[in-house]
């Protein structure tokens, strides 16, 4: 079953090429986006347990079971703050980019040349 | 099985993002494959992690939407230069060449490497109260992860609301540019 593991790292590769070879902002944007969803993913896929359950506990459920059974919980966790961070990084390259539009009238980074230093 | 078809449509719906010429389009598909994450950990066994991942979904397909619309119609169809191209060819090879090597490694699908969180999932209801053994982990034993979070979450939104106002407080004799 490594296959899942080759076809979730092809996602993260797609991210990457977006971000390098796109020129338009709001591509890289997305690319960045979807390099975001492959690592989390990739997270979850290493924590999964074959026929695992979520790890939370019911009343009454026979805790050696639920230990035995659980799926990993410690990448979930990470996992949780790693979404809510990257929804924060998505807002502030949104700003940024409707700010150089304002400024330049375009999303071609080709065309900010005023950026260069 | 139904994972490995999930990945693929979602393989295939960020290549239509980024190659597709219309923006709007572009965004959307990038929304059907954030749709595609989020189903994929409801079957892995991240109910939490699904809920998550939709609000956060949404709402950054709201704001990337707000980016686009009525915005820059015209297509930018022209590639980078050729450096780029061979920069990314060489980052593709060494990626490639030590993925193989990560995945040499790492414990294989469906039997995890359990060795702290056996002791989170042992003593989480005991010591914690917390039949959630996911947010005994994010509320207690690391809770300065959390701060970190909200810390992060701040700055980026102040960030984004300094960008995005229509007025600074300058004096009106500093002419802006």
């Amino acid at each position: 079953m490594m296959l899942i593991y080759v076809l979730c790292m092809i996602l993260f590769a797609i991210g990457i090429y977006g971000i390098v070879v796109k020129k338009n902002l709001v591509k890289i944007i997305i690319s960045f986006c979807i390099l975001d969803y492959a690592v989390n993913l990739f997270f979850i896929l290493i924590g999964y347990k074959k026929d695992g359950i979520a790890p939370i506990m019911m009343p009454g459920q026979d805790k050696a079971q639920f230990v035995a059974q659980t799926v990993d919980p410690l990448p979930q966790a990470l996992v949780l703050t790693s979404i809510v961070i990257g929804l924060g990084i998505t807002i502030l390259m949104v700003a940024i980019a409707i700010r150089l539009y304002d400024k330049y009238g375009t999303f071609d980074v080709m065309k900010m040349r005023k950026l260069k230093g | 099985m139904l994972l490995i078809i999930l990945l693929i449509f979602m393989i295939a719906g960020s290549i239509i993002a980024l190659e597709t010429k219309n923006l709007l389009s572009a965004v959307i598909a990038a929304g059907a494959v954030g749709a595609g994450v989020c189903i994929c950990f409801l079957m892995l066994g991240a109910p939490d992690i699904a809920i998550t991942q939709m609000a956060v979904e949404t709402l950054s397909l709201v704001i990337l939407i707000r980016a686009t619309i009525s915005r820059d119609l015209t297509h930018i169809t022209a590639q980078r230069e050729a450096g780029g191209l061979v920069a990314v060819g060489v980052f593709m090879a060494v990626f490639v060449l030590f993925s193989t090597f990560a995945l040499m490694e790492i414990p294989p699908f469906g039997k995890p490497l359990m060795t702290v969180s056996s002791y989170y999932v042992q003593n989480g209801l005991a010591q914690t109260g917390a039949s959630n053994i996911i947010s005994a982990i994010i509320l207690d034993y690391r809770g300065y992860d959390t701060l970190g979070e909200a810390t992060i979450l701040f700055v980026a939104v102040a960030g984004a609301i300094v960008l995005l106002r229509k007025k600074g407080r300058k004096k009106a004799e500093e002419k802006d540019e």
